[in-house]
């Protein structure tokens, strides 16, 4: 028996499950018709009792964020979170490709319940084929009247737009992509005022992530009791978690919150290419998530086990090293990666990541000095929690992982005078 | 080129001058303008409808969508050198962008970026003299089920390794047509992809709605 639990994924392996007539032939846009035909504020209070939490990364409870919004203070928007970038997430994505229209029946769902007229999904400018699908869908879902005037004969009218990003990492974070969306650079707002408050054009403003919103059907169709019957106490229901680096099967697999890191990596990802031994993974992508080691291979993967465990879930996007892979070499990598995508509006972060760059390299190339270790801990230091947004956070994960984790390796480096490692 | 211009520190823009952006792109921009609550947000867009006209961000583009918008030609370039898909000087046919993150990096994606640079004699953010390819390093295409990942012109080839990279790069040099990818549709040339990314093969709610 496989650990797996199709129910966003359910329709990936389909034909034609991507086009309208594929997906309303397995039941799709039912739990739109069951919603347009609800009080908006049960379903906000059904989302809330689900337990449902945001996918993007920090797992805020859905339900609490659409019920901060002032209704009557029109106009309301929501705007769904489709920029995927974090290094290791492809889960979006692939929602997108396979189940566009799921992407938007549920975004339909919350914009109903928070009185959206005109909803967003901005999606990362890269991603060409996916927002294709999207842009596909959306012309469909307007030919069959799920879109535009007096849905379904409710009275209910909804729009839509498809808003391609640029090329930047940091307009995932949710005031970035707001700032984006109006026609500027991507820089993060200060808080308050929250969006729920002044969001988008400065109005009451929802921003969810695509596989949250993905998850809002269902709990609308079969229930929040079933949802929560579903997963860990505390986080009910299903993860889609992006397997990668080297595993033998790397991939999206969906699994109830609370599943075993070694069931993943092992079972559904048929574990490390060639047969090597594990050396290291991400729980939940690059970002401020210090990488796990073998020993933790039986971490239960849901937000309270993997923090208490001493990392973050983040994405859910498990990046995998086997033996003989260099972690240092990785690590500079993300940290180049957080250097490109500083935004430049705090200095601790445009200047820090700049600077662990070049001493990475030069631990990586074998200049390193034994007392380098202890100055990259203190830069770090110096960029975490002292940013706008949690970017420069993020930015300390590859120091810790290297410097602190894998303490030992950094130090072969420096007596070595060069990489022990030839991958 | 424009040797002189490059200040250090100082973003380099732009390349070689273009004529005023055609009538229809001019009224492309005013229907994106339409779209959007507050026209600002039609920005970004109407950037990307620039390089589809002019194949990158030109000084005489960056003037005219700031002149539609009521907005300074600072501001407009304050927004187009933020982000890393808007391009200042022309492209070649074909944009290969080649991630290096981890996940492609632990499956040979330094091996594959070497073989295409040294395939073609270029760089990083180099095109080559026949103004065929252009070569970008990327961060995390998030395909990482595919990797290594190549994307030629936002469409990404999969499972490559640096014989089939190379393959793929002398076909596209040769004049052909690129192979269809695993997922994903044939590549555009570079001024349909850059109207998608505009928006303009999207349905218009007043076309939808009424």
């Amino acid at each position: 028996m496989t650990a797996e639990m199709k129910i966003l994924t359910a329709r990936f392996d389909t034909e034609g499950a991507d086009r309208y007539d594929g997906y309303t032939d397995s039941g799709g846009y039912e739990a739109m018709k069951k919603a347009l035909g609800m009080d908006p504020a049960d379903i906000v209070e059904t989302i809330k009792t689900s337990g449902l939490r945001g996918r993007g990364g920090a797992g805020f409870p859905t339900g609490m964020k659409w019920g901060f919004i002032n209704r009557e203070d029109t106009p309301t928007y929501l705007v769904c979170n489709a920029d995927e970038g974090e290094p290791g997430t492809f889960k979006d994505r692939e929602l997108m490709e396979r189940d566009p229209h799921s992407v938007i029946e549920g975004m339909a769902i919350a914009s109903y319940a928070i009185g959206c007229r005109e909803m967003y999904i901005y999606v990362r400018g890269e991603f060409g084929y996916a927002a294709r699908q999207m842009e596909r869908a959306v012309a469909e879902a307007y030919d069959k009247g799920v879109l535009g005037r007096d849905i379904f004969g409710s009275g209910y009218d909804l729009d839509m737009i498809v808003h391609r990003g640029a090329g930047a990492y940091i307009c995932g974070e949710e005031t970035a992509l707001l700032e984006s969306l109006e026609g500027y650079r991507g820089q993060p707002r200060l808080r308050p005022p929250f969006p729920a408050q002044k969001g988008l054009y400065q109005r009451p403003t929802v921003i969810n992530n695509v596989e949250t919103l993905a998850c809002v059907p269902h709990i609308i169709e079969k229930g929040s009791d079933w949802f929560r019957g579903i997963g860990t106490e505390k986080a009910p229901g299903t993860k889609m978690f992006s397997l990668s680096g080297d595993v033998e099967r790397p991939g999206n697999y969906e699994v109830p919150f609370g599943t075993t890191a070694r069931v993943l990596i092992e079972e559904l990802a048929g574990g490390v290419s060639g047969g090597k031994k594990l050396k290291a993974f991400t729980p939940g992508g690059a970002s401020s998530t210090p990488i796990f080691g073998a020993d933790k291979l039986d971490v239960s993967m849901d937000w309270e086990s993997v923090q208490a465990a001493g990392s973050l879930l983040g994405t859910g996007a498990m990046m995998v090293w086997a033996e003989d892979a260099c972690i240092l070499r990785s690590m500079l990598r993300f940290t180049h990666f957080y250097a490109h995508e500083s935004c430049g509006k705090c200095t601790p972060c445009r200047e820090g990541t700049y600077w662990l760059e070049q001493m990475f390299v030069r631990l990586e190339t074998g200049q390193g000095r034994d007392e380098d270790l202890a100055i990259m801990m203190d830069v770090q230091g110096n960029i975490g929690g002292r940013t706008f947004c949690a970017l420069g956070d993020f930015a300390t994960a590859p120091v810790i992982s290297s410097i602190k984790i894998f303490e030992s390796e950094a130090r072969e480096h420096i007596k070595k005078k060069g990489c022990p490692f030839e991958r | 080129m424009n040797e002189g211009t490059r200040i250090l520190g100082v973003p380099r823009l732009p390349g070689p001058p273009r004529p005023p952006l055609s009538e229809h792109a001019r009224a492309e921009a005013q229907r994106l303008m339409a779209r959007y609550p507050e026209p600002r947000s039609a920005l970004l867009p109407m950037l990307y409808l620039v390089q589809a006209d002019h194949g990158f961000v030109s000084r005489e583009g960056v003037r005219e969508i700031a002149q539609m918008l009521g907005l300074t030609p600072a501001e407009v370039t304050a927004v187009a050198t933020f982000y890393t898909m808007y391009k200042r000087e022309p492209m070649g046919r074909w944009l290969v962008s080649v991630c290096t993150q981890p996940p492609c990096a632990l499956r040979g994606a330094n091996q594959i970026r070497d073989a295409i640079q040294q395939e073609c004699g270029i760089g990083n953010g180099g095109t080559t003299e026949d103004g065929m390819i252009s070569i970008e390093e990327v961060e995390c295409l998030c395909i990482c089920d595919g990797a290594p990942v190549v994307g030629i012109n936002y469409e990404n080839y999969e499972n490559l390794t640096p014989e089939s990279a190379v393959e793929l790069i002398r076909a596209l040099r040769a004049g052909e047509t690129p192979p269809k990818p695993a997922r994903g549709d044939v590549p555009a040339p570079h001024d349909e992809t850059h109207r998608e990314l505009a928006g303009l093969n999207q349905k218009d709610r007043e076309e939808a709605g009424a």
